[in-house]
């Protein structure tokens, strides 16, 4: 067989994989074509994103919440988990002392709202991003498996799919986490991958069955190509898109799924610093001291929504049918 | 049709045996002892444990445990909570009224969802699009506890529109502030899928037809277009049951809405396994239910699609 891959890779006639994937990817992006410059999907779905008002207010917004994340103690110098009930009871927020402890005023154990805020970015973002990496991993290769060789490995697949995908997401990760005492994120990350990644199985699955059937995989099969790398090098970087779409959009509904689940004591526990422990501490307090809830839901929105317009952006760039 | 819907009803049984099993699992596996946890730190009786524990079956191997329930469970019974009540009955009190609460947050969903769609779908493009757009986008940002918090900060605390807690929860005017919150987010959902099937129909050659043929704008949009748009949307109605449950958890909390959501965070609490298992397995068996349901209401929007 490699002697075969040889020898017609030898030829002039130019058929190997190569060309075939420019080929491909031009047909996947007429567009590209008039231009005379042919674009890859990718390369198309960049000129798309820059062109989107929203994809750089969202994109500014990640990368401050990232370098908040990574680094809290640059935006604050208040210690999020100290409490001053003498001095600093439900004070309300000065607006003007941009970036002090006292900025968004202090909540019902004397702490600095500011600093719990800024704090509580990392245990949010790292839930978030662990999901969906878990999830894109996990249902990614099970898509990828279950599509690609079909049968009774896809059989076995799709039914455990629709098992777990009958399991409400919400309703669902409550009942896991409640079996555990002590929730750290990474037992949060667990609990909502154990019931997320079905999405992502489907829909790779379903974009690995249109793929494998593309005229470049049988020419690269015919050209000795493994299946490993018909696999890694053909199928999967053709079907990826819808994918990364879903994981995107998924990332912000993680956050605010965490976000929940600690509002109501099934996430993360103290002493790890979220929003939605703030937010569920506030909540006796709200009628006259709004501030101490409307900062944290504030932080939490504005990060959900950061991703899930990121998300948004990606998909118009990537799936021009939905446009 | 019939041999469709019964070969539909026979694949449910795996997937119904596969999620209870899971969701049995889940409960019963898991780390944690229910019985022992019923003295919280005082020093329990390990004789009235070890009786307590054979009254509830706990003592049977696993598999044992779990069909014995599903047998009883095809019976109609639920099993007993802690307290000695059949589970059947505190879920006989408790589902009508989220039955109430969902059917409130669906009609909000469906209308005002439609409605914003449909109207940013015309205008696609305009400054009208942006604007719903971008209202989608916040109300998707904002997770439903701090919608709920934030309407009963407004509508209850500030305004004094509404009562800021659920005295009966059986009253549909009541439950409008709990069902607004709880539809928000799906609302923003099937507005922005509403939105995409009309701005894509619109340029469809039965649209061109339609106009053509002179007919009134007001039955293009109402009835061809409308009618073709709708077919993702209701996809959609049908998968996002398991994101009402789930949202009725926390909406019912917030609002004191005496209902499903508020009975499951009770079990959970107390780590009441049959009455855990007993709510999402029905919850499981309405979602199954409903998605066949959604199948078939396909046939009626596009006459093209028959199920032999």
């Amino acid at each position: 067989m490699p002697d075969v891959t040889k020898t017609k890779a030898g030829t002039d006639t130019g058929v190997d994989a190569g060309p075939l994937q420019a080929a491909a990817d031009a047909v996947l992006a007429p567009g590209a074509v008039s231009q005379g410059k042919p674009r890859s999907l990718w390369g198309d779905a960049w000129y798309e994103l820059r062109h989107r008002p929203l994809f750089w207010v969202s994109a500014v917004l990640l990368v401050l919440l990232l370098a908040i994340a990574a680094f809290p103690g640059l935006f604050t110098g208040a210690n999020p988990r100290d409490g001053d009930l003498t001095n600093h009871f439900l004070t309300k927020p000065e607006l003007t002392h941009f970036f002090q402890a006292d900025w968004f005023g202090y909540d019902g154990q004397g702490r600095s709202i500011y600093a719990r805020v800024i704090y509580g970015t990392r245990a949010s973002i790292m839930v978030g991003v662990g999901v969906t990496v878990v999830v894109t991993l996990v249902g990614g290769l099970l898509g990828m498996v279950a599509g690609y060789f079909g049968g009774w490995i896809d059989s076995i697949v799709s039914r455990i799919v629709d098992i777990f995908f009958g399991l409400p997401f919400l309703l669902g990760s409550m009942v896991v986490l409640n079996a555990f005492t002590e929730r750290k994120v990474y037992v949060v990350i667990a609990a909502l991958a154990f019931l997320g990644w079905t999405t992502i199985a489907r829909v790779m699955r379903s974009s690995v069955i249109t793929a494998k059937q593309a005229d470049y995989v049988t020419a690269a099969r015919a050209l000795g190509a493994g299946t490993g790398r018909i696999l890694f090098r053909h199928v999967l970087p053709n079907a990826l898109a819808p994918t990364i779409v879903v994981a995107t959009i998924a990332l912000g509904a993680y956050i605010s799924a965490e976000a929940t689940l600690s509002f109501l004591g099934l996430g993360l526990a103290d002493p790890t610093i979220s929003w939605g422990i703030d937010i569920s501490d506030a909540k006796d307090a709200i009628r006259d001291n709004p501030h101490v809830m409307l900062f944290p839901a504030g932080m939490l929105s504005l990060t959900v929504f950061a991703f899930i317009t990121l998300g948004d952006a990606v998909r118009d760039a990537l799936d021009p049918k939905l446009r | 049709m019939g041999r469709y819907v019964a070969r539909r009803l026979l694949q449910m049984i795996p997937v119904f045996i596969g999620t209870t099993l899971i969701i049995f699992l889940m409960v019963h596996v898991l780390p944690g002892d229910p019985i022992r946890a019923m003295w919280g730190d005082k020093a329990a009786d390990p004789a009235q444990v070890a009786s307590l524990r054979h009254e509830f079956g706990l003592d049977q191997p696993l598999w044992k445990q779990y069909i014995d329930y599903m047998a009883d469970l095809f019976q109609g019974d639920f099993g007993k909570t802690f307290g000695g009540r059949p589970v059947s009955e505190e879920m006989g009190m408790a589902f009508p009224v989220t039955l109430r609460l969902a059917a409130v947050a669906l009609t909000i969903e469906i209308i005002i969802g439609i409605g914003l769609g449909a109207w940013a779908g015309l205008k696609a493009g305009r400054a009208v699009d942006t604007g719903v757009l971008i209202f989608t986008l916040i109300v998707i940002s904002m997770p439903v506890f701090v919608l709920g918090y934030l309407a009963r900060f407004i509508f209850a605390d500030e305004l004094g529109w509404l009562p800021p807690n659920v005295q009966d929860s059986m009253d549909l005017q009541q439950l409008l502030l709990p069902g607004f919150v709880l539809a928000m987010l799906s609302m923003a959902y099937v507005a922005r899928l509403t939105r995409t099937t009309f701005a894509e129909n619109l340029r469809a050659d039965y649209m061109r037809t339609a106009l053509a043929k002179g007919l009134p704008r007001r039955r293009i949009v109402g009835v061809h277009l409308l009618r073709n748009s709708l077919i993702p949307v209701v996809t959609f109605l049908g998968t996002d049951v398991g994101a009402l449950v789930g949202g009725a958890v926390v909406t019912e909390g917030i609002f004191n809405v005496q209902g499903v959501g508020n009975l499951l965070f009770k079990a959970l609490g107390q780590r009441e396994g049959t009455t855990i298992v007993g709510v999402v397995t029905i919850f499981v068996l309405v979602i199954l239910l409903i998605n066949l349901l959604v199948d078939l209401l396909y046939a009626v929007l596009d006459p093209r699609i028959r199920y032999a």
